[in-house]
C-alpha cells in the first residue's frame, strides 16, 4: 500500500493509494462544490450540473458517454453535497486509462441547451421522488432551520420553482466559477498505476485554465426551535434534531464520531435500548457530520402520531444525563470495536478507500490510512467526549417534525 | 479467500413467511425478531454487546423461504460469532416479557411500508402476480400481527428453525478443517423435523390501481420469466441486462435521457425455487406517468424483437467485472454461495459463471427471446390517477 501525490501545472491535485494486490481500480473527481456554494436564486445548480456532466462535451453525445462507461464495464455514478460534487468510475484495473480519459473529459461539459431542458425534467422528477418518499424533506427543513442566514442551510436539490427557473447561462456561469483544477482532485484507490494516472491526467485535464475559487465557511450562529410540517398522506411522524458539532478540521470530530455511536447507533446505543428495542419509536438514530468551519449532531427519529412529544422528552432526558455523567469506559470500547471492524471490512472494496482517501484531501489536504483512522479511535478518553459533551450541549437542537397533523398530540 | 482480513456468514433457515397462517401474517417477521432478543446463557443486552465487541456488522431478515442471518467480521472472530449464533437459532430465549416490545417493532414497519408508496405498489405487484403464498408480504397485517401469541412464535421456531433446509455459508478467510470441526460440534445434536406443504392460490394478476396523495405515480411491473435453476436463466438474464443493467440499457435511455419523464427506472429478474418473473419499476409524475407506462410497456414488448451484439458486448463486460468485483467482499461471497446452495443445490464457482457468461450469445438471447416474449404483464400503479392500459397487454386480457 503506498500513498502518491503529484499536483499538475494548473493546480489540479492527482493523489492515489496503490494496492497492486487489489482488484479493482477506482477513480474519481472531487471538485471543492455543492449546495453552500450558490445564492438562493440558482438553488440545486451544483447537483443539477452533476447530471449535466454525463450529457457529453464538444466531441461526445451523452450516448457516447452511456456507452463509454457501459463498455468498460464500470460501475459509475456521482453525488453532490453541501460542500462537494464527485463524480466516479470502479473498473478492473486495465481500464483505468480508459476511465480516466472519460472521467476527464466530461470534467468539460458541452451544456448544451436542449440536454439542458430534457434534464431539467428529471431533476424535477428526482425532487417529486424525495417528496412522495420518508421522512419528507424533514432533514432538508431542519439544516434550513438550523442554518438561517447560512449558506448550509441551503438544499441540495433546490426546490421545483428554482430549478424550473433555472437557465443554461446561469449554469455556465457557475461552472466557469467553480470547476477550476485548482479546485478539484482526481482521486484514485486500488490496483492503481499511478505514472500511468499521472500522464492521463495530463492529456486529459493538462490544458484546464486554472483560476480562483472562493467559499465562505463563517461559523453558524447556533439556532433552537420546533417547526411542525403537515404532510397529510403520513402515517408516521419524521423528527430530524441538529445540534452544533466538531468540523471537519477540529480533531475532535473522533470524539464526534464516537459520542454518536454511543448515543444513537442502529444498535446496542442508549437510544436503541430506550427507544428502538421498547418498540416505542420504529427508529431513533444519532449520526455526526462534518463540514468545513462547522459540523453537526443530526438525530433522526421516527414513531407513531402522538408518541412523538413523550419520545423527544425521552431523547432529552438521554441526552442531558450525558451531559451531566458523560459515557462509561465499557460503552466507548464497545463504539471503538464497532466502528474498528466497520473500518478494516469498508477498507477492503477499492471504491470505499478511494472515497475515503478523497475526503480526507478535499477536507483537510491529508492522507490517513485505515489503521491511522483507527488509531484517531482508540486514542479517544471519556475524558475527551466529556469535554465534548460541554462544548457541544445536544439539547440545544433545532427540531423538525414531519407528520400527518398539524400539531403534535398526546396520546 | 486468503487475500482479505475478514470473513462472513450466512445462516438460512426454512423460516420464511409462506409458513404464515393467514390469520397470524407477520408470524416469520415477530420471530426473528424475538429470536434476537436473547439466546443460550445470553439476555438481549448481552447478546448485542457480545457481538458489538467482536465487531460483528450484523443482518437478519424474512423472505418468502427463509429467515435469514448474517455477519461480516475480522477473520478472527468467527469462531465466537457462531459460537452465540448456534445459540441464537437452537436455544433463543424467547423472553415472554419482550413480545409486546417486538409487536410494536413489528407494527411500526407496517406504517413503514405504508409510508413509502414506491415499496407498497411493489408489494402489491408481486402479491397479485404470484399469488400464495409467493407473493406473501412479511410484515402482516396490524390485525394478524395482534393475534401473534408466545406459543405461536415457540411453535414457529419449534416448526422451522431446523437443519432440514437450513444452509451455512461461510466466506473470507478461515480455515476449512477447524470451521467444518466447529460446525460439527455446534450443530450436530439439531434435530430435524418434518416440513408442511403449503397450499398455493394463484395471483390476480391484470391491472390494479391504488388511490393515494402523492407526488409521483408509482408504476410496478412484473411478467413470468424463467427462474435461477433453469438452464436457459442467464439467456433471461441477458435479456433483461440489455434492458436495465448501465446507463446506456434500454430502459434508462429511452425513457429517462431521451425523454426525461423519470429519475427511477429499472428492471430485474425475481426468482424463486421453481419460478421467476421479471419485475420492473418506475415513478414519476402524475401527468407524465401514461407516457410513461406506454415508453416502458413499448420497450419490453420490443425486447422480443431481440437484441444487438453491440449491446450484449456492454453486458458482459459489465457483469464480468460484477463477478471479479465481487471477491473483494466476503459477505456479498457467503450470500452468494448460500443463495447458489438453496437454488442449484451446488455452489457455482465465479470461473463458471464467467464461462456462462462469455458463451452467451445475440443468437442464444434472441431464440430466448422468440420462445418466451415478454407478455402476460401484471401491474400496479400507485398514485392519483389511474392509467390506460393498452388492450391485450396484461395477464387477465391475455388469458
Amino acid at each position: 500500500m503506498e500513498f502518491r501525490q503529484q499536483t499538475l501545472d494548473n493546480g489540479l491535485e492527482v493523489v492515489a493509494e496503490c494496492n497492486p494486490q487489489a482488484y479493482s481500480t477506482a477513480v474519481a473527481f472531487f471538485v471543492k462544490t455543492g449546495a453552500r456554494d450558490e445564492n438562493p436564486e440558482i438553488a440545486g445548480v451544483s447537483h443539477f450540473l452533476e447530471h449535466m456532466v454525463f450529457k457529453g462535451t464538444t466531441t461526445r453525445t451523452a450516448e457516447d458517454v452511456n456507452r463509454t462507461l457501459d463498455e468498460i464495464g464500470s460501475h459509475s455514478n456521482a453525488f453532490t453535497s453541501e460542500e462537494q460534487t464527485v463524480f466516479f468510475a470502479t473498473v478492473l484495473p486495465e481500464y483505468q486509462d480508459q476511465a480516466v480519459e472519460l472521467l476527464g473529459d466530461i470534467m468539460r461539459p458541452a451544456l448544451r441547451e436542449h440536454d439542458f431542458e430534457t434534464e431539467k425534467q428529471v431533476i424535477l422528477e428526482e425532487i417529486a421522488k424525495y417528496d412522495d418518499q420518508p421522512p419528507f424533506g424533514a432533514n432538508e427543513k431542519c439544516m434550513a432551520s438550523h442554518f438561517p442566514q447560512h449558506s448550509l442551510g441551503q438544499s441540495v436539490l433546490g426546490t421545483c420553482e428554482s430549478v424550473d427557473a433555472l437557465n443554461a447561462d446561469q449554469m455556465r456561469g457557475y461552472f466557469e466559477e467553480r470547476y477550476s483544477p485548482q479546485n478539484m482532485a482526481l482521486v484514485a484507490a486500488g490496483n492503481v498505476d499511478f505514472d500511468q494516472l499521472v500522464k492521463q491526467a495530463n492529456q486529459s485535464c493538462g490544458r484546464w485554465t486554472p483560476f480562483p475559487t472562493q467559499r465562505a465557511t463563517p461559523r453558524a450562529q447556533s439556532h433552537s426551535g420546533l417547526e411542525i410540517v403537515q404532510h397529510s398522506a403520513a402515517h408516521q411522524e419524521y423528527v430530524v434534531q441538529i445540534a452544533n458539532g466538531p468540523a471537519a478540521e477540529d480533531s475532535n470530530r473522533y470524539a464526534g464520531r464516537l459520542l454518536a455511536t454511543i448515543l444513537g447507533d442502529d444498535s446496542g446505543s442508549r437510544l436503541f435500548w430506550e427507544l428502538v428495542d421498547t418498540g416505542l419509536a420504529e427508529y431513533a438514530s444519532v449520526a455526526a457530520y462534518e463540514f468545513q468551519g462547522t459540523g453537526i449532531f443530526m438525530t433522526f427519529l421516527c414513531c407513531a402520531p402522538g408518541d412523538t412529544l413523550r419520545n423527544l422528552e425521552r431523547v432529552r432526558e438521554i441526552e442531558l444525563q450525558l451531559e451531566s455523567s458523560g459515557v462509561r469506559v465499557e460503552e466507548l470500547l464497545q463504539a471503538q470495536n464497532k466502528i474498528s471492524s466497520h473500518l478494516i471490512l469498508q477498507s477492503e472494496r477499492s471504491t470505499n478507500r478511494m472515497f475515503s482517501v478523497g475526503n480526507h484531501w478535499i477536507q483537510r489536504h491529508e492522507y490517513r490510512t485505515v489503521r491511522d483512522i483507527i488509531n484517531a479511535y482508540q486514542e479517544v478518553t471519556c475524558d475527551h467526549i466529556t469535554k465534548l459533551i460541554q462544548e457541544y450541549p445536544l439539547h440545544a437542537s433545532t427540531t423538525v417534525v414531519v407528520g400527518p397533523h398539524a400539531e403534535l398530540a398526546q396520546s | 479467500m486468503p487475500w482479505l482480513e475478514s470473513v462472513a456468514f450466512a445462516i438460512l433457515l426454512p423460516a420464511g413467511v409462506r409458513h404464515d397462517p393467514d390469520n397470524r401474517a407477520g408470524l416469520a417477521n415477530l420471530t426473528c425478531e424475538m429470536v434476537q432478543r436473547g439466546c443460550g446463557n445470553r439476555n438481549s443486552r448481552q447478546f448485542v454487546d457480545d457481538l458489538e465487541n467482536l465487531g460483528v456488522d450484523r443482518s437478519a431478515s424474512v423472505s418468502n423461504a427463509h429467515t435469514s442471518f448474517g455477519g461480516a467480521m475480522p477473520a478472527d472472530r468467527l469462531s465466537k460469532a457462531l459460537q452465540i449464533y448456534a445459540d441464537l437459532i437452537q436455544r433463543p430465549l424467547l423472553p415472554n416479557d419482550q413480545l409486546e416490545d417486538s409487536r410494536q417493532v413489528c407494527l411500526h414497519e407496517i406504517r413503514a411500508v405504508d409510508d413509502d408508496p414506491a415499496q407498497k405498489a411493489m408489494q402489491e405487484l408481486r402479491n397479485r402476480h404470484y399469488g400464495e403464498p409467493y407473493g406473501k408480504p412479511t410484515q402482516g397485517t396490524f390485525t394478524s400481527v395482534e393475534n401473534i401469541s408466545i406459543g405461536d412464535v415457540q411453535s414457529h421456531v419449534n416448526a422451522t428453525y431446523q437443519p432440514a433446509g437450513a444452509i451455512l455459508s461461510v466466506a473470507g478467510k478461515f480455515q476449512w478443517d477447524e470451521l467444518r470441526q466447529q460446525v460439527e460440534h455446534l450443530f450436530g445434536d439439531w434435530e430435524a423435523r418434518p416440513t408442511k406443504p403449503v397450499p398455493e392460490k394463484a395471483g390476480a394478476g391484470s391491472y390494479f390501481h391504488i388511490a393515494h396523495e402523492s407526488s409521483q405515480t408509482h408504476i410496478a411491473i412484473a411478467y413470468p420469466s424463467v427462474p435461477y435453476s433453469d438452464p436457459q436463466y442467464y439467456q433471461a438474464r441477458g435479456a433483461v441486462g440489455v434492458l436495465s443493467d448501465g446507463m446506456s440499457s434500454r430502459l434508462f435511455d429511452e425513457v429517462r435521457e431521451k425523454r426525461g419523464l423519470c429519475y427511477t427506472v429499472h428492471a430485474h429478474c425475481h426468482s424463486f425455487r421453481d419460478r421467476g418473473s421479471v419485475i420492473c419499476y418506475s415513478g414519476t409524475t402524475t401527468e407524465r406517468a401514461q407516457e410513461t407506462l406506454d415508453v416502458v410497456l413499448g420497450e419490453l414488448t420490443r425486447l422480443a424483437e431481440g437484441i444487438r451484439p453491440e449491446e450484449l458486448n456492454r453486458l458482459k463486460a459489465r457483469i464480468k467485472s460484477a463477478l471479479i468485483m465481487q471477491q473483494e467482499s466476503s459477505a456479498a461471497r457467503s450470500g452468494s454461495i448460500a443463495a447458489d446452495w438453496y437454488y442449484l443445490e451446488r455452489v457455482q464457482t465465479l470461473e463458471e459463471i464467467g464461462r456462462i457468461i462469455d458463451d452467451l450469445s445475440c443468437h442464444s438471447i434472441n431464440a430466448y427471446l422468440a420462445e418466451h416474449p415478454p407478455a402476460n404483464f401484471t401491474i400496479v400503479t400507485l398514485g392519483e390517477k389511474q392509467l390506460e392500459i393498452p388492450l391485450g397487454i396484461s395477464s387477465a386480457n391475455a388469458r
